[in-house]
């Protein structure tokens, strides 16, 4: 049975109705007359690429943007949502991709924040405020300790925050955005637990995810977009994982890369007894080993959190190591400042592109040039060569598919997909022995996507070492030729891809050691 | 941050003529009789203010003295931003260079004029680049706020050169100043008009504000610095050693700053006042906002922030107080610094979706 | 030798207290503005220029209207307008806040410098008016240590230090002190909740204004009489170096304040200790100490202490 499209008389029926929805911004149209309709009581799925509209569209639904144009219905009543409050008023919550939490406040204070219990109508009444909260986590069965700060407490804690901060407002309609998006696979499924007992409570649920798998796992009914258009809308009984990729995308993807049988070649990089410390001066990474051969990819697997970023940044002389040692080609590079790394012929691609990799204000030739900007061909004598620079910068845009192709655009006007095939780019222009790639494909579409795997796969190639840190357990399982998994700052396991399976490795990823991981998902 | 070029031009200068606008209403509010008679005297003041810039040799020669200050200390300030520091300490760079500058040039009797004037110049912007250096030493390491260490360098250094003309370094006399420098380290002059003068200082500034320029188009340094001012962590990721880039931005901030006070003694009073580098500091910030931290702008905003000043000293002749010239600057500033605020009262704000 | 016994008069000399009381006022009313305007994230360093501006319009008052209350109440109404323009520049259109500061700092010393003549008929300084009267407190004694050092205090010392305490009692335990500080930490989260991140923050920064005026009134009506140009010289950067050194804390800036106080008060009785023979010419050079103390703070204390996260960084509302 396809999908079926209500008539105005069933809109009472449906928790949202969103018809004819236009949503413009300076440079693109991110919705184009889009029509959503999620019956009370279901969970629905929107599905798309980045870039698709789908975060869009689901702000205006609470208040965050205004719609240019449409009409939207809430239990078939026509109504105006100019901002949280009015969209918190009819019953809508939302849970974003990047959590809005107050790190310093309690979870009390901040699920009441803009709705708190007084006393004497402007002194914060705290002890009800903890009340209150209490009662709602017991009651929908979702563990905090209301006094803990949030920057004290886990992402999946954190998440649970969020999700009760729409509970507490009277929250019947729950928008989530990318929710698993931070989630090892064992907290996504109690995530999805959490889920279908709110849907026994009655409430609706709308999720954004670009994750296939998840849509089919949990959803009723899935709507795809592409291009800030509807592409597709039908029951998740209905279709598979296939077939709304190629909604998503338009055309047939291969949702795997080809990767070639290769003999890895002599250590490249060797990390002994690593110790990093975060921001707080907490150790984040505690006492890691592991070495990369010429032509293997060593696929680092793991949840955001776990000291991956802290380890990248250490590799690269960004961040002050407190103990252990690095060697590259057997020189000691521990305390080697960022350049004279690069000078060795180590390159990195940055998972925080637009703190690390880019100079958003700096054009694309100026972009390219970063890093190697004080020395042949790109400048001599301490003075630029813009005849090169410029040359040069023309090339890789074209090799690399950067659009648009002028090279003199601030780097902030491309799209996410063109600056990072601009980085990458760079990167490799470096001609480097090894490479740190860390989140390479995250946000982007799969163009890009597919582009940027055949890339490293082209490094892989041509022996270059290189390190894989990535969230993505799918590029991880097809890249890599070996895989450890971090959890806690420590390594708890190494296998090989085709040795291991999701679910021992989200186990690890959560915890387990590599053998604990293997006999638990035995006894199942 | 705009990123139309025209736009660039057009803020500041529309800025300069929404500010000219209120300075004519509180110049009419403090006239006199009815409102003809106050409209006379507005562009009583303003011919005035024309005539005491530019209106004759020694008009323009005074409008270049006073600009040749401001494009040295503009150029501190607007290099500084590029870096993504808040140079406000100017002022004490300039103080302290100026009287390290005069100290050396009054010893400097046995030297040539060709060895003394370099020499004087280069000790001045020495002592303004350490000055700066200090707070761009203690930014970079302890992440301290320049603006508030480099406002307490400037008390600082008003009180120690203050004192070092009181006492130590008194020509006598009982007012705060300095003995002359020799003659060999006096700077040349370009143009005479009867009793007054005008130094060849600036060349000097016009030169510095080249060498500038090419430094931040043109150089690997200028990249290095302009990286560090809009993403330091990017800027680190590229190699790029960040602390040691913040220090020397400071330092050859400082040295402009320096190098201000240096041409004020060694081009113009040949001695140190106490109040040498007064406001100039400050004009400096002005300039760089007018001037959008561009070298050729900067001179613009020069010109025009030295006519002003010039001009108001004619303007008090009829009665309005010199201080209007600080509250134009200081409204210039704050609409360029609120430019989008500028950007809408024209209406090239694009409404970025119906609200 | 002899500095070290002439410390130790000052400690011993009632005076100093009193001294070190009316020197911490004015920072302790400027701390506390600069408090509620960081504390919702907009970086307010212009409470120099809002401090003279207070102090002109107390003298401006007092001269008027015959009244120095009534100085008083024009010195709170252009604090808040001086405020006004800052907060309109920086929240509402997300100009850079230490330029935005800078520019009112400058505007403040041309306009009272520039009203000078117009208003009271002579450049540089005014005459002396009525001020503030003090607060007698006659039953401890006239001419005991405890009435020298508190017995003849002018209203704004108790006002200031009243003003700690409802700090206090408004940031950590009202409503608006609970939104106030999400919206200085991660002001998104806020507005995603409909708390009114500008409006909040518009609140901070006008408060900034009132409070700083007041700091400057107390110099002028409260304290010396008159006007002179830039008179504050300085203050309301040390007022600064008090907030951070406080780690943005009422408690804390109340501490600082009375320390650079303290600091400003030894400066006075060294200098006018007849027996410790300074030269006269030396003397200038202690003035120094405040902005020493200040420069070690500010650059010691900044990694340690926590300013909050949105601080500085302007707030644009999305869509």
């Amino acid at each position: 049975m396809p999908f079926h499209i209500p008539q105005e008389e069933e809109y009472k029926d449906y928790a949202v109705v969103m018809k004819g929805i236009v949503k413009q911004f300076p440079r693109v149209l991110a919705n184009d007359h889009v029509d959503l309709y999620v019956k009370r009581g279901e969970i629905h799925a929107i599905v798309g690429e980045n870039g698709a509209g789908k975060s869009t569209l689901m702000n205006q639904l609470y208040g965050l943007y205004n719609a240019d144009e449409g009409q939207f219905l809430i239990n078939g009543n026509a109504l105006l949502i100019n901002n949280p409050k009015d969209a918190i008023a009819v019953g809508i919550g939302m849970v974003h991709q990047h959590f809005m939490l107050v790190g310093p406040l309690t979870v009390a204070e901040n699920i009441v924040l803009g709705d708190e219990p007084t006393r004497m109508k402007s002194f914060f009444d705290l002890a009800r405020a903890r009340k209150e909260v209490k009662k709602i986590s017991e009651e929908y069965g979702l563990k905090v300790d209301v006094d803990s700060k949030i920057e004290d407490i886990s992402v999946g804690t954190q998440q649970r925050v969020e999700i009760l901060k729409t509970l507490y407002r009277g929250a019947d309609i729950l928008i989530l955005d990318e929710p698993t998006a931070v989630l090892t696979p064992q907290e996504t499924e109690e995530l999805f637990v959490v889920l279908r007992n709110l849907q026994n409570d009655g409430k609706t649920i709308i999720f954004i995810t670009h994750k296939l798998n998840e849509v089919i796992a949990v959803s009723n009914n899935v709507t795809v977009m592409r291009g800030g258009k509807v592409t597709g809308q039908i029951p998740t009984s209905e279709t598979t994982p296939r077939e709304l990729a190629n909604m998503m995308v338009g055309r047939e993807v291969l949702l795997r890369v080809e990767k070639e049988k290769k003999e890895p070649g002599e250590k490249t990089l060797e990390v002994t007894g690593l110790k990093v410390n975060d921001n707080r001066g907490l150790p984040a990474v505690k006492g890691v080993d592991f070495e990369i051969r010429k032509g293997e990819i060593l696929g680092i697997a793991g949840v955001a959190g776990n000291g991956q970023s802290e380890l990248e940044e250490a590799l690269m002389g960004l961040r002050k190591k407190e103990g252990g040692t690095v060697h590259f080609n057997g020189l000691d590079i521990t305390t080697a400042s960022p350049r004279d790394i690069r000078e060795a012929r180590m390159s990195h691609i940055a998972a925080d592109r637009f703190k690390y990799a880019m100079v958003k204000e700096f054009t694309v030739a100026y972009n390219i040039a970063l890093g190697r900007h004080y020395k042949q061909p790109f400048a001599e004598g301490g003075f630029l060569n813009h005849k090169n620079i410029n040359a040069i910068s023309n090339e890789l845009v074209k090799k690399f598919d950067v659009r648009p192709t002028e090279i003199q655009n601030p780097a902030e006007n491309l799209s996410g997909g063109n600056q990072q095939k601009m980085v990458v780019a760079r990167e490799f222009d470096y001609n480097p022995l090894c490479m740190v790639v860390s989140q390479p494909t995250r946000g982007l579409d799969i163009g890009a996507i597919e582009f940027i795997h055949k890339t490293i796969l082209e490094l892989r190639r041509e022996d270059v070492a290189i390190l894989l840190i990535s969230m993505e357990l799918d590029e991880i399982l097809s890249l890599s030729d070996r895989i450890i998994v971090m959890y806690e700052g420590e390594i708890m396991g190494e296998v090989k891809p085709h040795e291991v399976s999701l679910e021992e490795l989200g186990l690890m990823m959560a915890g387990s050691t590599l053998e604990q991981a293997r006999s638990e998902a035995h006894d199942e | 941050m705009t990123n139309k070029k025209w736009m660039r031009i057009a803020i500041p200068i529309i800025s300069i003529i929404i500010a000219l606008l209120i300075a004519s209403i509180i110049i009419i509010w403090i006239g006199e009789g009815s409102f003809a008679q106050r409209f006379d005297f507005l562009v009583k003041a303003y011919t005035e203010m024309v005539k005491g810039a530019f209106g004759n040799k020694t008009a323009i020669m005074n409008t270049i003295i006073k600009m040749t200050p401001l494009i040295l200390t503009g150029l501190a300030v607007g290099f500084g931003f590029r870096a993504g520091v808040f140079n406000i300490g100017a002022e004490g760079q300039m103080a302290m260079g100026a009287l390290t500058a005069t100290i050396f040039a009054v010893n400097a009797a046995s030297l040539p004029s060709f060895v003394a004037i370099p020499l004087t110049m280069i000790v001045g912007m020495l002592a303004g680049g350490v000055w700066a250096g200090i707070a761009g030493f203690l930014k970079a390491k302890t992440g301290a706020h320049e603006v508030i260490t480099t406002i307490m360098l400037n008390w600082i250094a008003y009180n120690i050169t203050n004192w070092a003309v009181t006492d130590p370094f008194n020509a006598g006399g009982g007012i705060p100043k300095s003995p002359e420098i020799a003659s060999s380290a006096k700077l040349p002059n370009l143009l005479t008009s009867q009793a007054s003068f005008m130094s060849f200082g600036i060349l000097i500034a016009i030169t510095a504000a080249v060498v500038i320029y090419i430094i931040l188009y043109k150089t690997s340094m200028g990249y290095e610095v302009k990286a560090v001012g809009f993403n330091p962590y990017a800027a680190e990721y590229g190699g790029i050693n960040v602390s040691k880039n913040i220090i020397l931005t400071m330092a050859i901030s400082g040295a402009l700053a320096g190098l201000a006070g240096t041409l004020e003694s060694i081009g113009l009073y040949y001695r140190f006042y106490g109040t040498l580098s007064s406001g100039k500091g400050f004009d400096g910030i002005s300039i760089a906002l007018i001037g959008q931290n561009n070298p050729f702008g900067i001179i613009a905003a020069s010109l025009l922030i030295g006519g002003l000043r010039t001009g108001s000293n004619q303007m008090q002749f009829v009665g309005v107080p010199k201080h209007i010239v600080m509250i134009i600057q200081s409204i210039i500033i704050f609409l360029v610094a609120a430019e989008r605020m500028v950007m809408s009262i024209m209406g090239w704000n694009r409404k970025k979706g119906a609200k | 030798m002899n500095i070290f016994k002439a410390i130790l008069d000052a400690f011993a000399n009632p005076i100093f207290y009193k001294l070190t009381l009316s020197a911490a006022t004015p920072l302790l009313f400027a701390s506390l503005g600069g408090l509620f305007s960081e504390k919702t994230g907009v970086t307010n360093i212009a409470l120099e220029g809002i401090m003279l501006l207070g102090a002109f319009s107390g003298v401006m008052g007092s001269a008027l209207f015959g009244s120095p209350w009534i100085g008083v109440i024009l010195a709170m109404m252009v604090g808040v307008a001086a405020a006004a323009l800052h907060a309109w520049a920086s929240i509402n259109f997300q100009a850079d806040q230490i330029v935005s500061a800078t520019a009112i700092i400058l505007l403040a010393q041309g306009l009272t410098g520039f009203l000078l003549e117009p208003v009271f008929g002579k450049p540089g300084s005014t005459d002396i008016y009525d001020k503030i009267p003090e607060i007698k407190l006659e039953f401890l004694g006239k001419g005991s240590f405890l009435y020298e050092m508190i017995g003849s205090l002018s209203p704004f010392v108790y006002l200031a230090l009243i003003l700690v305490v409802v700090s206090w009692l408004i940031i950590s335990t009202t409503k608006l002190g609970l939104r106030m500080r999400a919206v200085g930490e991660n002001p998104e989260a806020a507005d995603t909740l409909g708390v009114s991140v500008y409006g909040v923050r518009w609140f901070g920064v006008l408060m900034s204004g009132l409070l700083a005026s007041l700091g400057g009134a107390y110099l002028s009506v409260g304290e010396l009489g008159q006007f002179t140009e830039n008179m504050t010289n300085g203050k309301g950067f040390i007022a600064l170096a008090a907030l951070i050194l406080g780690n943005w804390t009422p408690k804390g800036a109340l501490f600082a304040c009375l320390l650079f106080g303290a600091a400003d008060a030894m400066n006075e009785q060294l200098q006018s200790n007849p027996s410790l023979a300074i030269s006269s010419s030396v003397k200038p050079l202690f003035n120094l100490i405040p902005f020493v103390i200040t420069l070690i703070v500010v650059a010691g204390f900044v990694g340690k202490t926590r300013s909050p996260a949105a601080s500085g960084t302007p707030y644009e509302k999305k869509g």
